[in-house]
Parts: C-alpha cells; sequence; structure tokens
C-alpha cells in the first residue's frame, strides 16, 4: 500500500476529501457571515441557528409533506430566509446604527431562543434523512472511494460561492449595496431603498446559511444544536479571512477544512482546536486577517 | 448680608453635604453588610455562594465591558482556568490549605488573561469579541482533551479543606462567610479601581479612544491592565465556585458561560458597580425557579428572550432604569 508520511495513501485522502466538505461548509457558512458583517455591520450570532433550521425544515418538510430534496434545496433557504428578514425588520432595525456589540447581543439571545424552542420538540437525538436516491453510491478513484453526494455536496458549494462573490464584487446589485454601507443617506438620496437593500441582505446571507443546511441534512446528523458548535469554528474562519472579506470568507472556509482534515490524520487530538489555533498564529501575523484590509 | 457670600462658609456648607452623604451611604452599606452576614440563616447557604459566586464573576466581566468598553465573549475560560487549576492542586497535594489553592487558581487565570490580552488588544469591538471567543475556544478544547480535567466527567469531589490550615471550610457557614469576605473585598477593590485616576482614563477610554490617544494616554497598556485585572477577578471567582461545588466541569469553559455573565452584566445594569451583582442574583434565581417548575425545559428560551428584550428596551439594566428613575422624580 502506499504511504505517505507513514499514513496510508487511502485515508490520508479520505480525511482530504472530508476536510474539503466540511471546507465546503465552513466557506458557504462564513461566506454570509461576511456578507451580513461586511455589508450591514451585524455579527449575525444566529447564524448557526439558521444553518440548523435549514436542515431542520428539509427535514420536517419531508416527513410531513413528503417534499423531496430538489425542492427543498430551494424551499427551504427562502422560507429560513424570510424568517431572516422578519428578525431583521421586527428586531435587529431597532438597534440600527447603535454599537455593533448590541446586534451580537440581540442575535446570540434569538439563537437561545430558535434552538431552546426546537430542542423541546425535536429533543437532541438526531433526525434522520435519507440521500436522495439519484446519489445513492459511489467512484472508485483508483486511490480513494468518493461518493456522489459528496462530490455534489463540493460542487455545488464553489459554484454559490462564486456566484455570490460575483454579484456583490462584480454587479451593478452588489455597487449599490456596497455603496448603501458605505453611505446610507447619500444613496437615499440617489432614490434607493437602503432598509430594503439591508433587509434583503441580511435574509441572502441568512439563506445562504440555510443552503448550506439542505446540503448538510443527508450526511450530518440533524439535531436543534448542530448549528451551536459549528458557529464559533464558521467566526473563527471569518477573523482568519479577515472580518468582511467576501473572497476571502470563501478561500480561508476551504483551507481550514483542509488543515482540519490533515491534523485529523497525523495528530488528531489537536483536530478540534486546530482552527483556532491558526487563527492565534494569523492574528499575531497579520492582525486584520489574511484577506482583510488594516481598520 | 455680606455673610452669605463669605467662600469659606459656602466651602463649609458643602462639607456638611458631603459628610451627610457620606453617612447616609454608611447606613446603607451597614444594612446591607447586616443582611448578608444574616442571609444563611434564611437562605441555603450553598445558594447563596453560587450567587456571590456568579456576582463576582459579573463584577469582573463588567470592569472590562461596563466601564472600559471592551467585550470579551471569552471570559468562560478564565472562570474555568480557575476552577480546574484549584480543584486539581487541592485534589493531588493534601498539605495544600485552601486559600493557597484559589490563590494559585486566580494566578492561572491572571497569566491567561494577559495572553488573551496581548493577543486581543489591537483589536476593537466586534473583532475583540470574536477574538476572545476563539481563543477561550481553543481553551475549551484543551480542557476536553486534557486528562487533568476528567474531559466530559468533569472533576468531582475537590476536598474544601481548611483555610489558613485552621478554619475547617466543609462547615457550609465557614465557607459561607468566607467567600462573602473575599467577594466584598473585591467588590471595594473594584469600586476603588473605578473612581480612581486609573478608572476614568479607562471610562475615557470608552467613551472616546482617539481622544484618549490624543490626550497622550498610551490607551493599550491601560485597557491590557484592566482585562488582566477582570480575567483574575473572574478565575478567583472559577476557584471560589469550585471549592464551594467540590466540582470543576466543562460546562464553565463552554461559551455559553461567556453568553451568561454578558447576559448578567446587561440585565443589572453595565457600567454600573451594583449592576453585576443585581444581575447575577436575578439571573441565577430565574434559573433556579425556572429549574423548578413546570418551564424547567424552557430555561434557555427564556433567558434567551431576557437577552433580547434587555437590548431592545431596557439597555441600561434594572440598576441603570432605577437609577434613571430616581434622577427623574426624586431630583
Amino acid at each position: 500500500m502506499t504511504m505517505i508520511f507513514g499514513v496510508p495513501l487511502a485515508v490520508l485522502s479520505g480525511q482530504l476529501l472530508i476536510g474539503i466538505i466540511n471546507g465546503a461548509f465552513y466557506a458557504l457558512l462564513s461566506l454570509g457571515l461576511a456578507v451580513i458583517f461586511g455589508l450591514l455591520k451585524i455579527i449575525n450570532f444566529a447564524h448557526g441557528a439558521m444553518y440548523m433550521l435549514g436542515a431542520l425544515v428539509t427535514v420536517v418538510l419531508f416527513d410531513l409533506l413528503g417534499v423531496n430534496y430538489w425542492v427543498a434545496l430551494f424551499v427551504a433557504p427562502v422560507l429560513v430566509g424570510a424568517f431572516g428578514i422578519l428578525i431583521e425588520y421586527f428586531l435587529l432595525r431597532r438597534i440600527a446604527g447603535q454599537d455593533h456589540i448590541y446586534s451580537l447581543l440581540l442575535t446570540f439571545g434569538v439563537a437561545l431562543i430558535i434552538q431552546g424552542v426546537l430542542t423541546n420538540i425535536y429533543g437532541v437525538s438526531g433526525l434522520r434523512y435519507s440521500m436522495p436516491d439519484l446519489f445513492k453510491g459511489g467512484i472508485n478513484l483508483g486511490f480513494m472511494f468518493l461518493p456522489y453526494y459528496r462530490a455534489w455536496v463540493i460542487v455545488v458549494a464553489l459554484l454559490v460561492c462564486f456566484g455570490t462573490w460575483f454579484i456583490i464584487e462584480k454587479t451593478k446589485l452588489g455597487s449599490y449595496l456596497r455603496a448603501g454601507t458605505e453611505d446610507s443617506q447619500l444613496m437615499q438620496g440617489f432614490g434607493i431603498n437602503v432598509p430594503l437593500l439591508v433587509s434583503l441582505t441580511y435574509g441572502f446571507g441568512v439563506m445562504l446559511a440555510a443552503f448550506a443546511g439542505v446540503l448538510a441534512a443527508p450526511i450530518y446528523s440533524v439535531t436543534p444544536v448542530m448549528g451551536s458548535n459549528i458557529l464559533i469554528v464558521v467566526f473563527a474562519v471569518v477573523v482568519i479571512g479577515g472580518m468582511g472579506s467576501i473572497g476571502g470568507a470563501i478561500i480561508t472556509g476551504i483551507l481550514m477544512g483542509i488543515i482540519e482534515g490533515l491534523t485529523k490524520t497525523f495528530y488528531p487530538p489537536a483536530s478540534s482546536a486546530v482552527i483556532f489555533l491558526v487563527m492565534v498564529v494569523v492574528l499575531m501575523i497579520r492582525p486584520a486577517g489574511l484577506f482583510g484590509k488594516e481598520a | 448680608m455680606n455673610q452669605t457670600f463669605n467662600p469659606a462658609s459656602i466651602h463649609q456648607a458643602i462639607v456638611e453635604q458631603q459628610k451627610a452623604q457620606d453617612r447616609k451611604k454608611m447606613i446603607v452599606n451597614g444594612v446591607l453588610l447586616l443582611l448578608l452576614m444574616a442571609a444563611p440563616f434564611v437562605m441555603y447557604p450553598v445558594f447563596l455562594m453560587k450567587i456571590l459566586c456568579f456576582a463576582l464573576f459579573a463584577v469582573a466581566f463588567n470592569l472590562l465591558f461596563g466601564f472600559t468598553g471592551l467585550l470579551s465573549f471569552g471570559h468562560a475560560a478564565f472562570l474555568a482556568s480557575g476552577g480546574y487549576t484549584t480543584g486539581y492542586l487541592l485534589s493531588n497535594f493534601s498539605g495544600l490549605t485552601t486559600e493557597l489553592g484559589i490563590l494559585a487558581g486566580t494566578a492561572t487565570a491572571t497569566a491567561m488573561g494577559l495572553v488573551f490580552a496581548l493577543l486581543s488588544i489591537r483589536r476593537q469591538g466586534i473583532y475583540f469579541a470574536m477574538v476572545t471567543l476563539a481563543l477561550a475556544q481553543l481553551v475549551f478544547f484543551f480542557f476536553v482533551q486534557s486528562e487533568f480535567t476528567g474531559g466530559e466527567d468533569g472533576m468531582h469531589g475537590i476536598p474544601r479543606g481548611e483555610l489558613f490550615g485552621l478554619i475547617n471550610l466543609e462547615d457550609n457557614l465557614n465557607m459561607y462567610y468566607f467567600v462573602l469576605a473575599v467577594f466584598i473585598a473585591c467588590y471595594l477593590l473594584v469600586q476603588r479601581i473605578v473612581s480612581s485616576p486609573y478608572g476614568q482614563i479607562l471610562k475615557a477610554i470608552k467613551q472616546n479612544e482617539p481622544r484618549a490617544v490624543s490626550l497622550g494616554y498610551n490607551v493599550d497598556r491601560y485597557k491590557i491592565l484592566a482585562f488582566v485585572i477582570s480575567a483574575a477577578l473572574a478565575g478567583l471567582a472559577g476557584s471560589m465556585k469550585s471549592v464551594v461545588f467540590q466540582l470543576a466541569s466543562l460546562n464553565d469553559a463552554h461559551w455559553h458561560m461567556s453568553g451568561e455573565v454578558i447576559l448578567m452584566t446587561l440585565v443589572g445594569g453595565m457600567g454600573t458597580l451594583l449592576g453585576p451583582v443585581v444581575g447575577a442574583t436575578f439571573v441565577v434565581n430565574v434559573e433556579y425557579q425556572l429549574s423548578q417548575g413546570p418551564l424547567r425545559d424552557w430555561v434557555d428560551p427564556i433567558l434567551g428572550g431576557i437577552f433580547v428584550l434587555t437590548v431592545l428596551a431596557f439597555r441600561s439594566g434594572i440598576v441603570g432604569e432605577l437609577q434613571k428613575f430616581m434622577r427623574k422624580n426624586l431630583g
């Protein structure tokens, strides 16, 4: 058997694959956080809860109405996104323009409520969601086995990430968004409905989280607390990438997934801490993050 | 009637007024102290000690958040490292007296606070919160992996031992008076810090950091010191908590604990001296009462609701709102 640094190639590539998949989720989630933070200056502590809602809605829709995976892939993010817009409209808007810390505290409270209520309804043991038939099985690449579903997750996550980056950095709509955050009064003066833009941006960021949740439903255990721990990792990813940097969030997300996978192969005890270690090192060398601009 | 304009007599009148106010304050404080001394005869001492430990934790946190304007989302790390260090030492070195164990726990948290501060102090606002959160998470994983903490099971049966090798702390009443004494000392210390020139500079930094810089203050050094003091007191709270409950667990290191201390401070009234104490009392009581009743599964969502409500409607907290009310209605 081929060995690399004393580890069988199959094991190494298997862990790498898991790393890339986790990285794809980190990228999607940190992208949503970065969009919301970069454009609205809101630290969305409810992001993990939104990710969980995406997965949970998928499962519940299937159980109650038999809604299949493909429909859920669109419906769940839209539903959760609409919920996000309600939160923005009724809660976050009231503290707009005040210290950003309050947005963090408010969304933290919202996350506690959502998670707590759903835990009471569904428990913490995890709900089952079966893989769509199309994705059952996989192909043998010679050195490793690649399940179809995992390949699909990687491809679609990358596409969505790229699309989001493109919309925000390269299109007219994106330029409105960025201008609206630079000087919202001036934009309002030009006849652009900035509050609506803010609501939609928050909704969009939340949709990205919910979309990640749908993708996660067939492979991870769906529980009301599934968003709580990944959220903190994603925060670290955003800090490493540079807060508010959209491209930075995507690249760092995938990179951190891979680093985590490698750590799991070579030194398992450190695997859950390695991302935070990277963060500390990055902060010492580049306080603004890898892709951030010095404030 | 030249006399009325005599500066000396005006000065004397002010001094008299000041004295009268001081007397009033002394009486209020004396009554409070008596109540605290008598409390364990009316209520369960361990519950009171829980409140005191969390109150100290919140007071420590408030020094940083309420007075310096730095939101740390990683204070659980100090609480837990204090608790684990004390627990480990007291469990494994039987010759050690309790106060030395607690001091060692506090020292560990202080050192950790310095490291946290050096790494995070350059960041501001939300960035600062995220960095402290991630650092605390690193500490959390360290505790999960380490053998001495007992991992998921936690550390049990920590001996309370004897204070100075003389006073038996297994007795709840002795333990209570020790915790109370430490708490009052720390509270007075924070009061002293806040009203000192150093404390004034902290407040200045909170209100307008660039201006404090332009006045020539080395802002980073002031903030680092505030962070370290806050971490030390939080560690002390954790150390005492582990002795009181004879238990140290991962709960204390989890980021939810960092959130809870924010809630306590915010609900009580951040930036006021008494606020965190009131807030801790309130939150500990709410948690306890809920856990006894039919709503025992709804503690988290209810705390979340309190959080949202406080941020939206009563941002100055219980003590802050009361102060506002009194200023408005009682002149």
